[in-house]
């Protein structure tokens, strides 16, 4: 039985008297693709933010790695190799293209490596991830220069180059087109290929359909189903959500 | 040791009534900090402002300062709307508001009170009103009228405006924009039209602070500047944009500092304020009340 | 440029200034330029916290006092001199500036900034009521007329402007190394996104910390020989309006991204302001400062230098 990469136990979270979130439990196995999909307003994004550490969670539990998260800023937990990016794009926006990956592999990377890390290798792997994202003709843009698109896969490329073990995509693929949907898919597929745990947030069924391996539903803060992708979209409590 | 019981009671009561006046002081910062998320620490100088103003024409035509507080209530409404839509179309909408909207309330905080130094001088101005020096009396326990009447106003004052929160369409729209702009522009009411309103209400309510400031004590210049920890430390100890938490984190404030200032000397009585305000903010920034 | 060659230019910078000073040989020159330097290290402070991390100290004139009054201080219990004054002070205001940080920097940039607004008002307080140090009534500091530095006699004012003139250097370079280097990435990243900074494992609460402690250190250090130079301290002018509205006007006005904005906005507003005292008054000297802050926040928010970057950029279309 391999030990799960991240553990999620009975996580809860508040904001006044809304329950944002209501227990959830969740497991995500080293190198797996697991998709999380769920309403408007299920909890995904505040799941992800417990996770991550953007929000702390007043009950439960997250284990990564081993490691009980409990207390660790999201700084900590981004260095220790978790790794997110915003549903809405939060570029660095005083900032050129290529200086916003510089930053995750200037602080997360580097506080992994150490001294290990020159500048020199900083920098190709810096064009590395802006040629994997297809940015690199922009790399001296600043953002605001960016289409929305563009914006998107700078968000991801941010995440990757924090070079993690665990990326959560939250929503990376609303608005684009259908070719892009497949480039960013394959990059994603490619990433889990080199060992990336990949946790995919999306409402675009197709895609979250063709790439996980396990589908997680969140409704109104707790989780109604997960497990086989083909198997879970049948149930009849996910069909409730959706259409009812 | 013969503890001067009589003494203390005073204090306190002194601090109620000092209580009083402190929440015509802070409400306009609970709307427009608490509700409206903007750092408006210029708040104190509109406050002196309307001091002068109120010195002016009641020195100048004998008027009672608080009726002058009462009839400048629409100018500072329009003085804050105004100044709210520079604050809007020159940092809202560009979301620089963080830094140069800080910057920007600083400046009209450093300008007026320069201002008044270069035309009214640094001599302490004060009103004159029948009521400013006799007080009521019940056995040992003084009841300044110069301090009852600002108190017992404000909280009227507080009443109505919680009333027009909790019950008129646009006060509701005020509280909905606090909470979240967007489902507020779904509701077709236009959002900078409510902020607008708000600050300018904000506003007006310092004219009436001001009225009742230079009737409780003389002012100079400079004294904006003491308020301005004592406004936030009230907002954030009761809990930003909460009415009833300014009335709590008023009162609590007037009666520490009135015991502060009766057993240890006025002198210690600025610290007192900004003290609770980092304290605040160091370990309970939610407030006493939280939110 | 190279930090190394930066930090020799500058000082061949600050040479030239001083043989410039002899050449002119005008007492009041010093005086002056004093006050103008000092506004320089208060602005580039400043800017560390403000401009690069975009978080706003409401009371510089706080961390100033801290510097003038600890020089009160050892000159009442144990003279010792001025340079090692400077670095005491520093460290003083360094860990006032550490100690506040931790306070309040884990709530949100506005919070912060009333919390220094706080801070300066409670400091004022303390001192007010601290007798040792001459409380309301002031403190005199004797200063003598002449110093010896390397066998040679000169006017105490001079000693004074040189410190200052080494202190302007220091910070102006400390900035300029700070913004080319990681810790001024990861500054930038506080100021562009704090959420996203941390997401992307920016350890932000330290790095804020690093830039409160750096900016209060060095305007303590400022502040440490104000009371030879002014002669009798009190209160009212350590904790005085014109530094407040001078730190952050002249890095917003100069322009806040670069340690070139706080330059120029010192010396531009500095110099204007030295004039303007003599002819006008200090008290329209400073409204005047104040209604440019205003006007340059929003018309120009990025100060003269963001007006200079707009036409080259237009130019190059």
């Amino acid at each position: 039985m391999t030990e799960p990469l991240l553990k999620v136990d009975g996580v809860g979270k508040r904001f006044g008297g809304f329950v944002a979130l209501d227990g959830i439990d969740l497991a995500v196995l080293p190198g797996e693709r697991l998709g999380l999909i769920g309403p408007n307003g299920s909890g995904k994004s505040t799941l992800v933010n417990c996770i991550c550490g953007t929000l702390k969670n007043e009950s439960g539990a997250v284990t990564f790695d081993g490691r009980k998260m409990d207390g660790l800023a999201a700084h900590q937990r981004t260095i220790l190799g978790l790794a997110r990016s915003f549903q809405l794009p939060r570029p660095f926006h005083s900032m050129s293209v290529a200086d916003n990956l510089r930053i995750p592999l200037l602080y997360a990377v580097k506080a992994r490596a150490g001294a290990a890390l020159s500048s020199t290798q900083l920098d190709e792997h810096c064009v590395e991830y802006l040629r994997l994202v297809g940015l690199d003709h922009k790399a001296r843009k600043l953002p605001r220069d960016l289409t929305q698109v563009e914006m998107r896969k700078l968000e991801l490329a941010r995440a990757m180059a924090a070079e993690p073990k665990l990326l959560i995509a939250d929503e990376s693929m609303a608005g684009l087109s259908h070719s892009e949907i497949e480039d960013i898919l394959k990059l994603l597929m490619q990433l889990n290929a080199r060992g990336i745990t990949i946790i995919l947030i999306e409402h675009i069924m197709s895609a979250v359909m063709s790439f996980s391996q396990r589908l997680a539903v969140l409704v109104s803060g707790r989780k109604i189903a997960d497990g086989d992708p083909q198997e879970v979209v049948r149930n009849p409590e996910v069909e409730k959500a959706y259409l009812g | 040791m013969d503890f001067p019981i009589e003494l203390l009671i005073n204090a306190i009561i002194a601090g109620v009534l000092l209580g009083g006046f402190y929440i015509a002081v802070t409400v306009g910062i609970s709307i427009s900090f608490g509700m409206l998320d903007i750092v408006n620490i210029a708040h104190p100088a509109f406050i002196i402002l309307g001091s002068y103003l109120v010195y002016i024409v009641n020195s100048t035509f004998g008027i009672d300062p608080v009726l002058v507080g009462l009839l400048m209530l629409p100018v500072f409404y329009v003085l804050g709307a105004a100044v709210y839509q520079v604050y809007y179309l020159s940092f809202e909408k560009r979301g620089q508001e963080a830094l140069r909207g800080l910057a920007f309330f600083f400046g009209i905080l450093f300008i007026t009170e320069v201002g008044l130094i270069l035309v009214f001088g640094v001599d302490y101005r004060y009103a004159e009103a029948p009521y400013i020096g006799p007080a009521l009396r019940f056995a040992f326990v003084d009841l300044p009228y110069r301090m009852l009447i600002p108190c017992v106003i404000s909280l009227l004052l507080l009443a109505a405006l919680q009333l027009y929160f909790s019950r008129t369409f646009i006060g509701r729209a005020i509280k909905a924009v606090a909470q979240d702009q967007q489902a507020l522009s779904l509701m077709a009411a236009n959002p900078v039209r409510i902020k607008r309103i708000a600050f300018g209400i904000s506003i007006a309510t310092a004219a009436l602070a001001g009225a009742f400031l230079v009737i409780i004590q003389p002012v100079e210049p400079s004294v904006g500047r003491e308020y301005i920890g004592r406004v936030f430390a009230i907002c954030v100890l009761g809990g930003l944009g909460s009415l009833p938490g300014t009335v709590v984190g008023a009162m609590l404030l007037g009666v520490v500092e009135s015991i502060t200032a009766t057993f240890y000397g006025p002198s210690w009585a600025p610290a007192v304020a900004f003290g609770f305000l980092l304290l605040t903010l160091a370990f309970r920034p939610a407030g006493l009340l939280g939110r | 440029m190279r930090s190394r060659v930066f930090l020799i230019v500058s000082i061949v910078a600050a040479l030239l200034v001083l043989a410039l000073t002899q050449a002119v040989a005008n007492n009041y020159l010093f005086f002056a330029g004093y006050v103008v330097l000092q506004f320089v290290v208060l602005a580039t402070a400043w800017n560390i916290l403000g401009g690069y991390c975009g978080y706003v100290n409401f009371g510089s004139a706080a961390f100033f006092a801290l510097g003038a009054y600890t020089s009160v201080f050892f000159h009442k219990t144990y003279q010792i001199p001025i340079p090692l004054l400077m670095l005491v002070a520093g460290i003083v205001s360094g860990i006032v500036g550490l100690g506040m940080g931790y306070l309040t920097l884990r709530l949100r940039g506005s919070f912060f900034a009333i919390a220094t607004l706080a801070l300066a008002v409670v400091l004022q307080t303390l001192i007010i009521n601290w007798d040792y140090v001459g409380g309301s009534r002031g403190a005199y500091v004797i200063r003598p007329n002449t110093i010896q530095v390397f066998g040679m006699a000169i006017p105490y004012i001079e000693y004074l402007f040189l410190l200052m003139l080494l202190l302007a250097v220091a910070a102006i370079v400390t900035a300029r190394m700070i913004e080319r280097s990681r810790l001024g990435y990861g500054f930038a990243t506080i100021r562009d996104d704090e959420l996203a900074a941390e997401a992307a494992g920016v350890p932000t609460l330290r790095l804020k910390l690093i830039a409160t402690t750096i900016s209060g250190a060095l305007m303590g250090m400022a502040g440490a020989p104000f009371p030879y130079y002014i002669g009798y301290l009190e209160p009212s002018s350590a904790f005085g309006l014109a530094y407040a509205v001078n730190a952050i006007a002249m890095p917003m006005i100069g322009g806040t991204g670069t340690w070139i904005g706080p330059l120029i906005g010192a010396l531009l507003l500095g110099t204007i302001q030295q004039v303007a005292t003599v002819t006008i008054s200090s008290a329209v000297n400073l409204l005047i400062v104040g209604v440019l802050l205003v006007a340059f926040v929003i018309i120009a928010p990025n100060g003269l230098v963001g007006l200079v970057q707009q036409r080259l950029r237009a130019k190059e279309r």
